[in-house]
């Protein structure tokens, strides 16, 4: 197959981009550009995308012996992804750009080029697996439960898996590493990154400031009497439970969390860690990675809602426009504008965007 | 499957007779700079290869100055010509200068403007790629007490354009004014003579006609003394201070004897590919457009605008069926820029990011054209699909 393996210039998409070739496909390595005003260095596992990470993707290309481009995708990153995130968190939400992502940028933009240029799909480094099936490919978690990442790629579609090859996901990190090292890729040592690639300070909070300016508002209890005041709501996030600079204690004597933001009177609501449990998600724009669940069927499975968090058994159902999901155990802290993502086993069935929690 | 390399514009093939001589030269042990046997013995192969591109380049052989690079040569001249006529007369801090120039010229006068207060001015260019003549004699009148130099290049290495350097020089030397001009791509190519142009610093290149890489001249004018970039032990006029390198130096004079003895034959030849080139992608591909005018235009480039096109995928594709092309520069990143001169000649940013450079040169066939004309079509037709996503 002839496949462009998308290379950040880290340890993964580079050992990604060297299985491909060696299983005998005809592979082209591309690093995204995706600011365009790009950092020299990387600082530890801050940021990413800098002029340093073309450089690592280009010796690695190299090193496996793939041709290597530079694509510039630095504006549908800014659109898609950049001024989504900013945009969801001002509505009071807490997205996930990495999700954003991969569903309008690895797997719309990069995949639909490739096809468009007669490719037939994208390679990367991401932890997750496909199966084949009598429904066409299926997305699977990855063998290492540390490092799966089947959650932030539950946004592609049954079309868009057809093209996606991951061919890390029934390996473990470390092997990753020695098989870098064992194939003389420099990278193999390269920390990861963790924070999100384009807050290159890592301090999410006075980005957000800096972009959206900071409104005061109020912090009000469940009965909304004032308890205190923030300086911009956005910075919170439910669940959270340091921070809110509270006097007062609680009549329990319980520590206080952030239950939800009110972002049209800009308040944030706090109470204790009981008013966080969560019995029902609904979620909207669900997204399929197989074929739709049957309307207005009842199937078991599991939810979960964060990157690493726990899969939570539940039964969940879809009328055609939103999906409910019953936790059998409540859960604890969950924001609208978070993913949902539906699985059966350890099979990727979808995802959709928290609407309503109860 | 050979390559077909149609990107002689950025580096040609070295040929024969300066790869012996670079090869050979660097068995010879001496410092040029020595006052021993060994040393003047190479200082001799060193003077008598810039006696040889002298002649070729018509100046004085005492005029020429080796320096590591073109990028180095016009470095130094925008740099010494205007430190040097600023000191003169601290009002001389005007530079006058194309909008497509190549980095190599146009970024040095944006660090003097940025760190030393010099004052860019522009020149109007025409939609085919000439500089304005009005223009320039406008701005000189208007200015001629303020200004320090002017650097126009005398051919553009993306469109191919001659620009009128010896009409340029005529309105200057009026009001004495120096001019410098970028003849990278010109030396070799078109007619070039520093000396009836009247300049009074040239830029040369050596990979750009079948010399070796990281060496370039500077022409500079007999008797001028401009301020150095670099200092040191004072070779080279105390302009250019560094060992000379005498395996390069020997090699680029190597290269220039050989466009010298076959100048017209070849460049008759590739200009005739050109045209040639120019019908197959006519020929095979819709919708298509030509970047520059092509009278008094160098040999070997053709720029095109394939409409929808994106540059960089073409440039994929084209790469992936073993056709190396070019679409302009990349920024440090990487990233492919859409091209400034393009754009200087009024071509929208979407034009101007589907657009690639076609450069023929000394080791080019027709059977390099025929293999272009046999995939073309396929390519561009990819490439507008992956273009509307
Ligand atoms: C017009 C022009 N000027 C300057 C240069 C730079 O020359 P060099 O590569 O020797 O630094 C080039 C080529 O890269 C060129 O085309």
């Amino acid at each position: 197959m002839k496949l462009i393996a998308a290379m950040s210039g880290g340890v993964d998409s580079a050992v990604a981009a060297a299985r491909a070739k060696e299983a005998g496909h005809d592979v082209i390595g591309v690093h995204l550009a995706l600011s365009k005003n790009p950092q020299k260095y990387r600082s530890g596992a801050r940021g990413c995308c800098t002029v340093e990470d073309s450089h690592d993707a280009r010796r690695a290309a190299d090193v496996i012996g793939i041709p290597f481009y530079i694509w510039d995708m630095s504006d549908e990153f800014h659109s898609n992804v950049v001024e989504n995130f900013l945009a969801e968190y001002a509505r009071g939400n807490t997205p996930n750009p990495c999700l954003r992502c991969n569903e309008k940028i690895k797997f719309e933009a990069v995949l639909d080029r490739a096809q468009a240029m007669g490719f037939d799909g994208v390679v990367t480094g991401h932890y997750a697996q496909t199966r084949e099936s009598k429904d066409g490919k299926l997305l699977y978690r990855a063998v290492d439960p540390a490092k799966d990442q089947s959650y932030v790629l539950a946004v592609l579609n049954r079309d868009q898996v057809q093209g996606a090859y991951f061919p890390l996901g029934d390996t473990v990190k470390d092997d990753v590493r020695l098989e870098a090292d064992r194939r003389g890729l420099s990278v193999a040592n390269k920390p990861d990154s963790h924070d999100i690639c384009f807050v290159p300070s890592g301090n999410n909070a006075s980005w957000l400031r800096e972009r959206l300016g900071s409104t005061a508002g109020d912090i009000v209890d469940e009965s909304g009497n004032k308890l205190g005041e923030h300086q911009g709501a956005y910075t919170y996030t439910v669940g959270q439970r340091k921070g809110l600079g509270i006097t007062t204690p609680t009549a329990s004597g319980e520590p206080r969390y952030v239950l939800r933001i009110e972002p049209v009177t800009n308040t944030v609501v706090v109470g204790e860690h009981n008013s966080l449990a969560v019995h029902d998600v609904t979620g909207e724009r669900p997204i399929w990675c197989g074929p739709a669940p049957e309307i207005a069927h009842s199937y078991e499975g599991f939810l979960q809602v964060r990157a690493h968090g726990q899969p939570l058994h539940c039964t969940y159902s879809w009328d055609g426009t939103e999906v409910k999901a019953q936790l059998l155990d409540p859960l604890f802290g969950l924001a609208a504008g978070q993913a949902m993502v539906m699985y059966d086993g350890d099979r990727v069935v979808g995802s959709a965007t928290v609407k309503s929690t109860s | 499957m050979q390559r077909v390399y149609l990107d002689h514009a950025a580096t040609t093939p070295m040929v024969a007779e300066a790869i012996s001589a670079l090869v050979d030269q660097s068995a010879k042990l001496g410092n040029p700079s020595s006052l021993h046997t060994s040393g003047r013995e190479v200082r001799k192969d060193v003077e008598e290869a810039r006696e040889a591109i002298a002649k070729f380049a018509e100046c004085a052989p005492s005029e020429i100055i080796f320096t590591g690079s073109g990028t180095e040569a016009n470095n130094a001249a925008i740099k010494g010509l205007f430190w040097s006529a600023r000191e003169s007369n601290p009002k001389r801090k005007v530079i006058v200068t194309s909008p497509f120039e190549h980095h190599a010229v146009m970024d040095p006068i944006d660090w003097l403007a940025v760190h030393e207060g010099a004052e860019v001015v522009h020149v109007g260019v025409s939609s085919d790629g000439v500089v304005d003549l009005d223009d320039v004699k406008r701005i000189i009148e208007a200015r001629a007490d303020e200004i320090a130099l002017i650097s126009i290049m005398h051919s553009n290495n993306e469109i191919g354009t001659v620009q009128p350097i010896s009409e340029i020089v005529q309105i200057a030397s009026e009001k004495q004014i120096a001019v410098h001009s970028d003849a990278v791509q010109s030396f070799g190519k078109v007619e070039f003579s520093f000396k009836n142009l009247g300049l009074t610093a040239a830029t040369l290149s050596a990979h750009k006609i079948g010399g070796p890489l990281g060496i370039g001249i500077l022409i500079l004018k007999r008797g001028l003394e401009i301020t150095p970039v670099l200092h040191g032990g004072g070779q080279e006029r105390d302009i250019r201070s560094g060992t000379l390198n005498a395996p390069a130096i020997v090699s680029f004079a190597a290269a220039v004897k050989k466009v010298h003895s076959e100048f017209l034959e070849r460049n008759n030849r590739v200009r005739h590919l050109k045209e040639s080139l120019k019908a197959t992608l006519n020929e095979k591909v819709s919708d298509i457009r030509f970047n520059g005018r092509s009278e008094n235009s160098l040999p070997g480039i053709l720029n095109v605008t394939f409409p929808g096109a994106p540059g960089d995928a073409l440039l994929l594709l084209l790469d992936a069926e073993n056709i190396s092309t070019s679409t302009g520069s990349a920024c440090s990143a990487g990233v492919a820029q859409p091209s400034h001169v393009l754009l200087s000649l009024g071509l929208s940013e979407r034009d101007a990011k589907s657009s690639l450079r076609f450069s023929l040169g000394h080791t080019s066939t027709d059977s390099d054209v025929a293999y272009l004309g046999s995939v073309i079509g396929k390519v561009v037709e990819r490439a507008r699909a992956a273009g509307l996503k």
